[in-house]
């Protein structure tokens, strides 16, 4: 493989991980507080489908990613008034949350399937850009990319440096702890599943605008799933939520390069199920392995919590 | 039976009768009138939760630089008064007032806010987090994490409060993790320090140095509001006491000038029962041994048992004493059979290796128990009382036919649960979660006796119990053992185990001392032993029980 | 704040029941709204939708028809979800299911025999267990989470029903077109009402209805699932065997959703395509939730989720509202059953002075 081809495997790479960052990060941050959401692949699609068709309708990207990350936060609070306000079940919510996004982003992309939109612009620094190797890899990725790269770090620095970070672990840590000393609880909460939506509605966006520029229904493919594997497998740790991205992204580009090369007479199907495959391994090997840790998980998780008033 | 009645104390309370029954002393119209307002002064508050009424036109005044005891019963509305001045629940009625001025406490930061600072119960801590970080979450502006982390040492030095903020929470001892929360309020400069239950999970010796503590605190003037239903603390630590009952204020006093007699009284309402007991009858043959029994903990914040041995016979009631988290819960599952032991022989019952069977193996060999845990465990809070009955009585009743309930019998063996233990439900269709704690362990343990189990493993029979329930729970262990089973019961209540145990053994980092005859024990050696000093030359067998290891 | 909320000491069992009511009223007024925003005339949209498909003999045994796989599904999730087992992978067992059944069918195409039904029947359940064996191993060995499991396997079945349809199935006289030979009769259901399409296998349905609630009302098997479910440590306490039950409820979903697999393939559909269920597997956990965990209870709300089905066809046809219509109601239905359900537990007062003694 020459270095050209090389680094256009290393871009793919990364555009297939970007989704996935997002998503991962966000319910991180959702599961930090204690609430586990798992409606992530129906706030993706809300995502997706609301870039999409607001991109198109207004030509603006801009607006279209800020619609998206509304529309991933409008489902998200769906999730919240149900789990937070009224302490239904969280497993069961985030399964209808799923569901009905898949079904209402259906509906609501129905009219726009099969259209054309530009791609997200890829950043273009004169001089740098053009560098062989370094340039496109550090200089070649659309805003989104690096906005997934910035909120590792940001939400990375924000959990262990800042007081804020310190009262939403203390949350999922331990609600009743954290309700006797004064903290709202569900105001964390609420705010935490928001971020979580907010992520996976851009997650879905950069699906519908820069990986594969286009609408279809259920297009993220059970990533929203994938990000929720992720979590786990990063020990709740920002960090390893990249890795763990970029090792899924990368899973996925070497599926599709082994279907292009003709699959060395495996069929295209059977290569497919790869990153599916890998996620069941990686949950296994994260559970029966000797690192495993449960002080990791927060203690609180997918636990309901009502004020006594 | 002669040894299954229930005795009234007589003779001894003709002292302090007076002050017994329901409408006594309603004392706060006394000496306390000052120039001074009172630092808080508590009038008329009330709160009602659904089919009771928690706290009921409760006064209440603490003057400054005073330790003031707030006494009562499980139940009686200690906890619930508390969290209104804290913030925590808003009352109903009533008005708090602050150095003179009433004030609306909305919530626990307009509480620190006024000076009052709260030492939880069941402490508000968390366990991933270090020392430090839990520190600084109680506080509103806990500054810089290197200054307060200086912040905590000297002043931790300053009481005697040994605490080292860079380590995790979930290795430290019950001791210290409420140090963390003491200093948590002392950095504040609080004017009011509120000590809910401080005592119950301490050894005799740390409760000795947290009261040194609480009197250098209240010598620099802070007001200490110190809730227990331990009377001989409340003799020796506080100035005042307010008496609650039901709810209600029923009478205020000096603790020094009472018995701990007519304290009991004040707080019970009621002539203290005592449990007859058969003394220096002949036990029967064993009925469990314990020997060697080794067991690694699946808890994260646990402790692995090593070595546990004794044996209970026919008859005995043993006792197993210790600070929570020792290895109680760990003996708990070993024994009832929720966790296999090591060794298939490591328990025996009546002679029949039991090591290797589950829980119901167990009590087909006439193994029951009562866990400690009520809500969840010992029962199912969203099933009826007849699922519940079925729980642990399908095997031993009868209640299967194949794999089919039997539905009338179940219905007739929890009927039969209700009545012989006078379990107030709304009958054997209640849920057991709308039962009162006292109520719902009345139910467990009388499920459990109507088993006639042959060994019977109780944890915490009355914790969290009203006094009335206690007494039947514990003259029903009494009568069981009288009956020629063997009970062991699992305590963290000293006073419990002195009354109603034969025999008793300290459980402490997960090894079990030796048995000493319940009559002939002190308080003194349990509490040396439950600090971990084993031996009459007071040699510590573990890494010393200061816990402060950095 | 005028109102107060406060828990229920019990919970109440009008409301328990009184709650998918008000969800359903609730979903068809936010329907009303929907169809109107939309641009269609709300009442005709709703009865296109709701209930012109109740009112021909057709339309009725279709309702079955499309409500067969959908009850087989959800008593066995139910059963599952009782316990805490959360199998959502039946999507996928489904399509194992139906692809075993199709092998059966293919393997002995052309042969006469009562017994190819039966045994491409078995080979379904055999088959949905077997798959279902995989989050059931990983949850009991290793406490591998069986939600993102079983969802996994479900895109895995997916593509490898896909894989043997453009493959070694595809049918030889097919024109290329990825689908296998339409099965033999020996290999189809008989159906029991003449110029429908309704099924022997509904029958089965409802027998298995029957037995589900039977299992889980009348049995220690169906209490020890319970009793997981409410409170796990209770269930230790009593003896009961956390590892078997979770085996059981697996491979008991895992079976029903492969048989529904093959009631599809030998029914409806008589040959294996790409697609063999329009989400019947996913749809199915609005179904448990719906119908209250409850056999009984799901065989009526089976009914009404297949409702949806049709009515989303029948509301595309006659005016013009689009299929996706049918996933937006059954995601509303769940999310205000949900919500109702707070009813049950706790109680909405207006706020007032107690008046009250202590007891």
């Amino acid at each position: 493989m020459n270095p050209e081809s090389a680094v256009l495997v290393m871009l793919t790479v990364m555009s297939a991980a970007t989704p996935l960052l997002f998503a991962a990060l966000g319910e991180l941050v959702t599961e930090k507080a204690g609430v586990l959401n798992l409606g992530v692949e129906g706030m993706m699609l809300a995502g997706a489908v609301s870039g999409f068709a607001v991109t198109v309708t207004s030509g603006s990207a801009t607006l279209g990613i800020l619609c998206a990350a509304l529309g991933g936060a409008a489902m998200a609070l769906a999730f919240g008034v149900l789990t937070l306000t009224l302490a239904a079940n969280q497993v069961a919510t985030g399964l209808a949350l799923t569901i009905f996004g898949v079904g209402l982003s259906a509906l609501a992309g129905s009219g726009f399937v099969g259209m054309p939109v530009m791609p997200l612009p890829k950043l273009a620094v004169p001089g740098l850009s053009d560098i062989p190797v370094f340039g496109p890899l550090v200089f070649g990725h659309d805003a989104l990319v690096y906005l997934a790269l910035l909120a590792t770090g940001g939400i990375g620095w924000f959990l262990a440096h800042t007081r804020a970070g310190l009262i939403l672990r203390a949350v999922g840590e331990s609600h009743e702890s954290a309700h006797a000393i004064g903290y709202s609880v569900i105001r964390v909460r609420y705010l935490a599943v928001l971020f979580g939506g907010t992520m996976s509605g851009l997650g879905g966006a950069f699906m519908s605008l820069s990986y594969t520029p286009m609408w279809a229904e259920e297009m993220t493919a059970g990533r929203g799933w994938i990000a929720l594997a992720l979590v786990v497998f990063a020990s709740w740790r920002p960090g390893r939520v990249l890795l763990g991205a970029y090792l899924f992204g990368g899973v996925t580009i070497l599926q599709l390069h082994a279907q292009g090369v003709g699959g060395l007479g495996i069929p295209s199907q059977v290569l497919s199920m790869l990153p599916y495959l890998a996620t069941i391994a990686v949950l296994t090997i994260i559970a029966a392995g000797p690192w495993r840790g449960r002080l990791d998980a927060p203690a609180c998780l997918g636990q309901a919590f009502r004020p006594p008033k | 039976m002669a040894a299954g009645d229930v005795e009234f104390g007589e003779g001894q309370t003709s002292a302090t009768t007076g002050l017994s029954g329901t409408g006594s002393v309603t004392g706060r119209a006394d000496s306390h009138a000052a120039d001074n307002p009172p630092r808080l002064e508590v009038c008329g508050l009330s709160k009602a939760f659904p089919g009771i009424l928690a706290s009921d036109r409760v006064d209440l005044r603490v003057a400054p630089g005073e330790i003031h005891a707030l006494l009562g019963e499980n139940g009686a509305g200690k906890s619930t008064l508390v969290r209104m001045i804290y913030g925590v629940l808003q009352p109903d009625a009533g008005e708090i007032l602050w150095d003179g001025r009433a004030v609306r406490i909305g919530d626990p930061r307009a509480a620190r806010s006024l000076g009052i600072a709260l030492v939880f119960q069941h402490f508000a801590l968390f366990e991933a987090m270090t020392v430090l970080e839990n520190i600084a979450l109680g506080m509103d502006q806990p500054g810089e994490r290197a200054a307060l982390a200086e912040r905590v040492r000297v002043l931790s030095a300053g009481y005697g409060l040994a605490l080292d903020p860079r380590r995790d929470v979930h290795g430290l001892s019950v001791g210290e993790r409420q140090r963390i929360e003491v200093v948590r309020c002392l950095l504040q400069n609080p004017r009011l320090l509120i000590m809910d239950e401080p005592t119950s999970v301490l050894t005799p010796q740390e409760i000795e140095r947290l009261f040194e503590t609480l009197r250098q605190v209240a010598r620099e003037g802070c007001s200490i509001l110190y809730i227990s239903h331990k009377l001989d603390e409340i003799k020796t630590l506080c100035d005042r006491a307010t008496i609650l009952r039901g709810g209600r204020v029923v009478a205020e006093c000096d603790p020094a000038a009472e018995s701990a007699r007519s304290l009991a009284q004040l707080m019970i309402g009621a002539e203290l029962k005592t449990v007859k007991r058969r003394t220096g009858g002949e036990l029967g043959g064993l009925r469990l041994t314990v020997d060697g029994l080794d067991l690694d903990t699946e808890d994260l914040h646990g402790m692995d048992l090593r070595g546990v041995s004794f044996s209970v016979r026919a008859g005995e009631i043993f006792g197993i004493a210790g600070v929570a988290g020792n290895g109680q819960r760990e003996l708990e599952f070993a024994l009832s059979g929720e966790r296999w032991a090591g060794r298939d022989d490591a328990v025996l019952v009546d002679g029949q290796p039991a090591g290797h069977l589950d829980a119901g193996g167990r009590r087909r060999l006439g193994l029951g128990c009562v866990p400690e845990g009520r809500r969840g465990h010992g029962a199912v809070p969203t099933m009826d009382l007849i699922e519940n009955a079925i729980l642990s009585g399908h095997g031993p009743m009868g209640l299967l036919s194949s794999i089919f309930i039997k539905g009338g019998a179940a219905r007739r063996f929890a009927e039969d649960v209700l009545t012989a233990f006078d379990v107030r439900a709304a009958g054997p269709k209640a849920s057991a979660g709308s039962l009162s704690g006292g109520n719902l362990q009345k139910f467990i343990v009388g499920r459990e006796i109507l088993q006639s189990p042959g060994v019977l493993i109780v944890s915490q029979p009355t914790w969290g119990v009203d006094a009335g329930a206690a007494a039947a729970i514990h003259q029903a262990l009494a009568d069981l053992a009288a009956a020629g089973a063997a009970v062991i019961v699992i305590s963290q209540d000293l006073d419990e185990l002195l009354e109603i145990t034969d025999r008793l053994a300290v459980i402490d980092r997960g090894i079990l001392s030796r048995p000493i005859a319940t009559a002939q024990a002190s308080i003194e050696e349990i509490g040396l032993l439950m600090g971990g000093i084993h031996g009459p030359a007071g040699v510590s067998t573990g890494p010393g029980d200061s816990g402060h290891a950095v | 704040m005028p109102f107060k909320i406060e828990a229920r000491r019990e919970m109440s069992r009008r409301l328990l029941f009184a709650s998918p009511l008000l969800a359903l009223v609730l979903t068809v007024l936010t329907g009303f709204v929907l169809f109107a925003a939309m641009g269609h005339d709300p009442v005709a949209a709703l009865y296109h939708f709701g209930i012109a498909p109740l009112l021909s003999l057709y339309g009725l045994s279709e309702l079955m028809v499309k409500a067969a796989p959908l009850i087989l599904i959800g008593v066995g999730l139910a059963v599952g979800f009782r316990a805490n087992v959360w199998n959502i992978g039946a999507e996928g067992q489904l399509t194992l299911g139906a692809v075993a059944a199709g092998g059966v069918g293919l393997m002995f195409w052309g042969e006469e025999g009562f017994w190819v039904l039966p045994l491409m029947c078995g080979a379904a359940v055999a088959a949905g267990m077997a798959y279902a064996a995989i989050p059931a191993f990983l949850k009991t060995r290793f406490e591998v989470n069986e939600i993102l499991t079983s969802l996994m396997l479900t895109y895995v079945g997916t593509l490898f029903l896909s894989a043997l349809v453009y493959g070694p199935l595809k049918d030889p006289a097919g024109f290329n077109f990825p689908q296998s030979r339409m099965f033999t009769d020996s290999a189809l259901l008989p159906i029991v009402l003449e110029g429908t399409r309704l099924h022997a296998g509904t029958v089965v349905v409802i027998l298995v209805a029957a037995a589900a609630w039977v299992l889980m009302s009348f049995t220690i098997v169906g209490f020890q699932i319970r009793v997981l479910g409410q409170a796990p440590a209770a269930a230790r306490y009593a003896g009961f065997h956390r590892k078997r039950l979770i085996w059981l409820c697996l491979l008991l979903s895992g079976g029903l959703a492969g048989l529904a697999g093959a009631f599809e393939v030998a029914g409806p559909i008589g040959q294996l395509i790409p697609v063999i269920t329009p989400g019947y597997g996913f749809t199915a956990i609005i179904v448990a939730f719906l119908g209250r965990l409850h056999p009984l209870g799901i065989v009526l709300s089976g009914l009404l989720i297949a409702l949806s089905y049709i009515g989303g066809e029948n509301a595309q046809v006659e005016v013009g509202l689009p299929q996706a219509v049918t996933g937006v109601f059954q995601g509303l239905l769940l999310f205000f059953l949900l919500g109702s359900d707070f009813l049950v537990r706790y109680r909405v007062r207006m706020r007032a002075r107690p008046i009250m003694r202590p007891t």
